[in-house]
């Protein structure tokens, strides 16, 4: 039996700790929580956290993994130590987030219409006209509200000297924040003596929202929209979510088989026979959505959608094309992207980027190479990837080779040693890398779910905090 | 009078399907374990090996046994309907079919309800051959029986009474009727002794009979001077205050139609209505004398049919096919 308090031989060493926060004065609350969890025994808090575990497991909160066939249900670890953000970091981190997510809305808008950006030169032309994530059936068309983002995932870290820095947006499908919630319940259920007091915020408006901004998006003059949340189904990795979604909203989850489109309208097919829908909320990705449009041997979309949404039949979000804007190599251009049609610098920076098409950039990279992460941006990026620090003498002379050959094709990033929390592993509390994905929802305005999901790498100095990768999440805490 | 009913509260026919199958699969695991419990109990004589052969015709399941097992005996049996994920009427697998009907439903059922299917399916597809040995079988289908009666309670008491559950309620009486015609077809074929159809007879079969009805009790309350073969029948058919006859489950499917169609207006309800109206003034107008002199069996083929039908009827008209 260890009697010892939870952080007794915890030691981030030299990264920047989310709850010790070294060098920063100290903050009531994260005070008061360090000394609830002195006092918590680990084997109490590894009992609650078996608690947590049988919970999540008999509630069936799992997340799909394709590649095993015998069983496609894994829960998403849960580690019970929360990570906490102050009321002036979440000011901010709100603040770059409806920021981001605004530039984000206006830069898809012009691309799909003046292209304005492009011919001030801003954004390479053919880097956006000949993405393959650029739509083209969303040409001159325009969404309820000039919103094309309506659930916007943003990626944030933290490097060791506890600065916020965007990692990368997702204007696509994000999805996580079923999560995000159930992490609170599960904390309200076997830690909620350590949360008292604290004046946490909460999380439990997200469904009222999105199902608001669902609404405000609606083809105009309906005065109870009928809105759906569209699904993959069943075997979907995040159907889980999507069930979550769909009961908060209150909104029926479908698939693309219970929709069609007739004289021009969204019908689904119920019990009564059909009935109207006017706005979709689709967790499916766009090559599906429409056989008519994308891909021909879909069977998870609707034929004839694309059509419908553009004679303002229905709504989509988010709407289609969106990828154009959160692809890796127009990230780079994002700080300018918000320049251009803000008027203003980025509240949360980017990871400092080098677009290596220009000449400055290109420079920099190959004097620095040795201590930069070199990454392709061709949309089958991931591979060809250089991490300098750990790359041989040979690997970097070869990739200089292959870089100065191409230069559009790369940008490249300091290594960012991320921010660490206290997490619970077999061998005691140790510090774990975390990352931060708030949620921004987003109608005629823009809201910002308190907080976000954090994620865990649970492997000792692993930066990936991705699920399929041993990752975790935990409890994010927004204090008030 | 009643609420009025948002009439925008539309329900997709494809989820009407699916809280349908829910219930019957449920409905199955019960049935089953029931079967098997009463079956190993009265099994213990000389006469076993043909008890388990009789909860194979049930199922209509001989000839998918014999293919796999010599002989139908309780470790044989016990495995093929507690175990076998490849039997389509095993126990095994009507859970996975539960689950997969209620992760289909799991936005409109109630967290309750999910977490304990979700648990029953684990503890089902955790067992082994040894915790279904014949000694350990009783003890297997008391969890099974509380498992399913558990969950028929969580959804008494959580489930959201709109369409959906007039559906799962549908799927539990068609489930119902169809389960208690097997079970009197194939016990009366085996305990009528030949040309004799109030003759003595074993008061034990019959005891085993009503046990797996879950009709033990009222029985003998509603006819203490013994067993009557037209009496058992009557009972399990047409007593309508007993919950497992077919002529209860008849006027609950009827009720759940009648509502549908009237306060949700779904027309498709239309077929359904016919023929369940027809098959329910079949049963009615009939005494269990008619009904045994023109023979119990066809009259039950022709009910199992019907019933049959009227599934498909609802699929048809209400579910999307």
């Amino acid at each position: 039996m260890r009697q010892d308090g939870v952080l007794a031989e915890y030691d981030p060493g030299d990264l920047f700790c989310e709850m010790l926060r070294p060098g920063q004065p100290p903050h009531p609350a994260l005070s008061q929580l360090c000394d609830r969890l002195r006092h918590l025994p680990i084997d109490a808090l590894r009992r609650r956290a078996a608690d947590a575990e049988r919970d999540l497991l008999e509630r069936g909160i799992t997340f799909t993994v394709y590649s095993d066939a015998t069983a496609i249900d894994r829960i998403l670890p849960f580690d019970l130590i929360p990570r906490v953000i102050t009321a002036e970091e979440w000011h901010t981190l709100e603040a770059g987030v409806i920021q981001r997510v605004r530039a984000l809305n206006l830069f898809l808008h012009d691309v799909y219409h003046e292209r304005k950006i492009l011919a001030d030169g801003v954004v390479p032309r053919e880097l956006i006209l000949g993405n393959a994530a650029y739509c083209q059936a969303m040409i001159g068309f325009d969404p309820p509200c000039g919103t094309y983002v309506h659930v916007c995932g943003t990626d944030i870290i933290r490097d060791d000297a506890g600065r916020f820095m965007v990692l990368e947006d997702n204007a696509r499908t994000p999805s996580g924040v079923a999560y995000v919630v159930e992490n609170r319940h599960m904390t309200l259920r076997v830690l909620s003596d350590l949360m008292a007091g604290l004046h946490v915020r909460g999380v439990d408006e997200y469904g009222l929202r999105l199902h608001r901004a669902m609404t405000e998006i609606a083809p105009a003059g309906l005065s109870d929209p009928q809105v759906v949340l569209l699904s993959p189904g069943i075997f979907n990795s995040a159907y889980f979510e999507h069930v979550f979604l769909a009961r908060e909203m209150g909104v029926p989850l479908v698939e693309g088989e219970d929709l069609l489109v007739e004289n021009d309208r969204v019908w689904m097919r119920t019990t009564a026979g059909l009935a109207p829908v006017h706005t979709i909320y689709r967790r499916l990705n766009d090559d599906f959505l429409d056989p008519d449009v994308f891909r021909p041997d879909s069977h998870l979309g609707v034929r004839g959608l694309m059509e419908a949404w553009r004679r303002g039949a229905v709504s989509i979000a988010n709407a289609v094309g969106t990828g154009v804007a959160d692809d890796k190599a127009v990230y780079a251009y994002m700080p300018r992207i918000i320049r251009y049609y803000l008027g203003e610098d980025a509240i949360l920076p980017n990871v400092d980027t080098r677009i290596c098409a220009e000449a400055e950039g290109l420079a920099y990279t190959l004097a620095h190479l040795h201590e930069l992460v070199v990454k392709p941006v061709a949309e089958s990026g991931g591979y060809g990837l250089l991490i300098g620090p750990h790359a041989s003498k040979a690997e970097l002379a070869e990739f200089r080779d292959r870089l100065k050959a191409d230069p559009a094709n790369y940008i490249s990033q300091p290594m960012i040693q991320l921010s660490v929390s206290p997490t619970l592993c077999d061998a005691g509390v140790k510090a774990r890398h975390i990352d931060l994905r708030p949620f921004a929802v987003t109608g005629r305005d823009t809201w910002v779910l308190p907080g976000g999901l954090t994620r865990v790498a649970l492997r000792p100095g692993s930066l990936v905090v991705n699920s399929s990768q041993g990752g975790g999440s935990k409890d994010t805490w927004v204090l008030a | 009078m009643s609420e009025t009913v948002s009439a925008s509260k539309h329900l997709i026919a494809r989820h009407a399907g699916s809280a349908l199958w829910l219930a019957r699969y449920m409905e199955r695991i019960e049935n089953l374990a029931r079967l098997l419990d009463v079956t190993k109990t009265f099994a213990g004589d000389a006469e076993g090996g043909r008890n388990w052969l009789s909860l194979l015709r049930i199922n209509g399941d001989q000839a998918a046994f014999f293919a796999k097992h010599a002989a139908p005996e309780a470790a044989s049996v016990a495995q093929f309907y507690l175990l076998d994920a490849e039997n389509p009427t095993s126990v095994r697998t009507s859970i996975r079919y539960a689950r997969e009907n209620a992760r289909t439903l799991r936005a409109l059922i109630s967290t309750e309800m999910w977490l304990q299917i979700n648990v029953l399916h684990g503890a089902i597809c955790g067992l082994s051959v040894a915790d279904i040995e014949p000694e350990e079988l009783s003890g297997v289908c008391a969890v099974l029986k509380e498992g399913v009666q558990a969950h028929t309670g969580i959804t008494e008491g959580t489930l959201y009474r709109d369409q959906c559950w007039h559906f799962y309620m549908m799927g539990r009486h068609l489930e119902r009727a169809d389960q208690i015609t097997r079970l009197i077809d194939t016990k009366f074929n085996a305990l009528l002794p030949p040309a004799a159809t109030d003759a003595a007879i074993d008061a034990g079969e019959w005891n085993a009979l009503l046990r797996a009805a879950a009709g033990y009790h009222a029985y003998r309350r509603e006819y203490p001077h013994g067993y009557v073969p037209r009496e058992v029948a009557g009972f399990l058919l047409l007593n309508t205050t007993f919950p497992r006859s077919a002529g209860l489950s008849l006027a609950q499917l009827d009720w759940h139609l009648t509502t549908l169609r009237s306060r949700y207006n779904l027309r498709g309800c239309t077929p359904a209505m016919g023929r369940l109206d027809n098959l329910q003034s079949m049963l009615s107008s009939q005494t269990v004398d008619d009904i045994l002199g023109r023979g119990l069996s066809p009259f039950l083929d022709w009910m199992q049919r019907e019933l049959g039908a009227l599934h498909e009827d609802i699929m048809t008209g209400l579910c999307g096919g």
